[in-house]
């Protein structure tokens, strides 16, 4: 099973640390143990079933009106009724300002501030969890968490709006029909754009839930920077700043919608945010491996 | 290799210009059960937070097992067991769920025996019956019994124990005991801190005290129980006498009542100090009939008091 651990028997031989021979770290286990308590915990739940309840809506307000005609409602609303798989996509559209958002930050502000105020931070670094390992590991959960939210919004509506509307070709923004498998891809790539949009915003509250204990604080102060970023992407004065803000490509999905595929928008919301995840992780992990750990 | 397994040197921490620990020489031998004492707020967790690398240190140096912390955190954490400022668990999973994630977070420790580890370490603190128990339902107790568990989950050859005892009713506290002395006699060597002297004072072999952030006294417990100050109590009719003969041998402040005399036994000369029997037959041959003499000690207790200022929150 692992190399490192030699034959091994049922019960542990005490083990022998020699001089500089640190345990090689197998983060496998953490990664697993972080992924499998943040999807046990019933808040994380919670928020799932929300977002899950953000297509029913749609579907079920669709099914009880006439037919939407084209340009009215949220975008790609009079889709819904040609295929069902595009009420996840039209659910998560008209998520990505605050639902989504307000999930991603309640998960990422909580990864080091809710373990410190629980007081099991301290207990995973005299494991010794390592703090880098540790932080390594909270984000890539966090980033689970952001393609579990996605794909959560996405299936829920088209096992919704299957039922409700079955599936059929549908036409893309570019005016082409395409399959239903086709279209099924097509909202995956969107959970996919929607999910990477998020990673910085993920990284953004990581860092600030090193710099508190107290995890509310910290989940209320990523949402707020989230918001304030759509606030001023929406400020024609400050324009010169549109394109720094990390929710500048959170809307710029239509590109997904078109035969063939443009991937302009996925690549400059992939480099944005790849920055943004750089950024807030080097300094989440500044402050995390220099603090004193008093909680 | 050095037989000490922890060891200070001129440690300090201090939080802004209030220095939480004042420049302490821990010494803890291999082996030994330290009992780390000292009122509320005198440092003690403070220490073992810097002591296992969770805070650093404003000044001086630590040793643990042997080696530099924090440089090797990461070969002497994994042979220490630890239970800091009261256990902390995640209420939403099962005892079992909460250590089988701590001992996940330990790069080191085999996947393939954890469960067996967490049955094991959950039976030697008689937690079995509540394995699969979501943590938000356990007392305090039980908590507390869940946190040593989680220092068991390896063999350590150090365990560090902050105040093991809180929380834990008089049998729960007779338990805690008897588990230290049964993981001291395997070779364990315990570093258990505590504010009430007479929870650890029947299993330790070493006692630091700490007063205010410092050291204020470390050793064995007969050293420091010897080091104490003695007194003579001898009970007579003829009390103005004794005193003048006690206070002709060098015994201090004679305190005389109506049918005793009580007088100190100066610590400075506690050494040289004259034998007991030789007190005796000076007073004897000084015309005092005496009906009792008695050497009396002070007890670690009223040692602790003394030295820390101010009184232990004492049981009872
Ligand atoms: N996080 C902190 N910030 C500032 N001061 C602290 C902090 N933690 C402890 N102290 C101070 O350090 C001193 C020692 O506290 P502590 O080590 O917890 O004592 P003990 O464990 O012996 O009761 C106290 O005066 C306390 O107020
Ligand atoms: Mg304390």
């Amino acid at each position: 099973m692992s190399a490192d651990t030699g034959p091994t028997t049922t019960q542990d031989r005490p083990d022998p640390v020699g001089p500089g021979a640190p345990p090689r770290g197998r983060t496998g286990g953490l990664f697993a143990s972080e992924v499998l308590t943040l999807f046990r915990r019933r808040r994380t739940q919670a928020i799932l079933g929300v977002l899950a309840g953000v297509p029913i809506l749609i579907a079920v307000a669709v099914k009880l009106s006439s037919a939407p005609r084209p340009g009215e409602g949220p975008p790609l609303l009079d889709r819904v009724t040609q295929n069902g798989l595009f009420v996840g996509v039209t659910a998560l559209v008209v998520s990505v300002p605050l639902f989504v958002p307000l999930a991603i930050g309640v998960v990422a502000g909580d990864t080091i501030a809710g373990e410190a105020n629980l007081g099991t931070l301290r207990y995973l670094l005299l494991a010794p969890a390592g703090r880098t390992r540790l932080l390594a590991v909270k984000y890539a959960s966090t980033a689970v968490f952001c393609f579990a939210a996605t794909l959560t919004v996405v299936l829920t509506g088209a096992v919704v709006g299957g039922a409700l509307f079955g599936l059929r070709p549908v036409t893309l923004l570019s005016g082409d029909a395409v399959s239903v498998p086709e279209s099924f891809v097509r909202a995956l790539l969107v959970a996919a754009y929607v999910s990477v949009s998020m990673l910085g915003m993920s990284a953004i509250g990581l860092f600030v839930s090193t710099l508190t204990e107290i995890p509310v604080g910290a989940m209320a102060a990523t949402v707020t920077l989230a918001v304030t970023s759509q606030i001023l992407g929406g400020i024609p004065q400050v324009d010169w700043l549109h394109p720094y803000l990390f929710s500048h490509h959170w809307l710029d999905l239509g590109d997904l919608l078109r035969t063939p595929v443009v991937w302009d928008s996925f690549v400059a919301n992939g480099r944005l945010q790849l920055a943004y995840v750089a950024v807030f992780t080097a300094l989440a992990w500044a402050r995390l491996t220099t603090k004193d750990v008093l909680s | 290799m050095t037989d000490l397994a922890i060891r200070t040197r001129a440690l300090t921490k201090r939080f802004r210009r209030h220095a939480a620990v004042d420049g302490i020489d821990l010494v803890v031998p291999r082996g030994s059960v330290y009992g780390f004492l000292g009122p509320n707020g005198s440092g003690k967790t403070t220490t073992i937070r810097v002591l296992l690398g969770l805070a650093g240190a404003t000044d001086g140096e630590v040793e643990v097992l042997g080696r530099p912390m924090p440089t090797d955190l990461r070969a002497v954490l994994p042979r220490v067991g630890a239970l800091v400022e009261g256990p902390a668990f995640y209420p939403f999973l099962s005892g079992a769920s909460n250590l089988r994630r701590f001992d996940a977070a330990d790069a080191g420790a085999s996947r393939r025996s954890r469960d067996a580890r967490v049955a094991q370490a959950l039976d030697r603190v008689g937690l079995s019956n509540a394995a699969g128990k979501k943590v938000r339902a356990y007392s305090l107790g039980m908590k507390q019994r869940l946190g040593i568990a989680a220092s068991l989950l390896r063999p350590r050859d150090l365990l560090v124990l902050d105040e093991p005892t809180n929380g834990l009713d008089p049998q729960g506290t007779r338990e805690v005991r008897s588990l230290v002395r049964s993981l001291a006699a395997d070779g364990t060597t315990v570093f258990v801190s505590s504010h009430l002297l007479a929870e650890v004072e029947q299993i330790c072999s070493h006692i630091g005290v700490m007063s205010a952030g410092r050291l204020v006294a470390q050793g064995t417990l007969d050293e420091l129980g010897g080091a104490g100050g003695s007194r003579v109590r001898v009970t007579t009719p003829d009390g103005a006498d004794a005193a003048r003969v006690l206070t002709g041998l060098g015994l201090g402040a004679p305190d005389v009542t109506a049918d005793a005399v009580v007088a100190a036994v100066p610590v400075q000369l506690n050494g040289s100090a004259p034998a007991p029997e030789d007190v005796v037959a000076a007073l004897v041959a000084g015309g005092v009939r005496v009906r009792g003499f008695t050497v009396e000690h002070d007890s670690l207790e009223d040692r602790f008091v003394a030295l820390t200022g101010e009184g232990f929150d004492v049981v009872r």
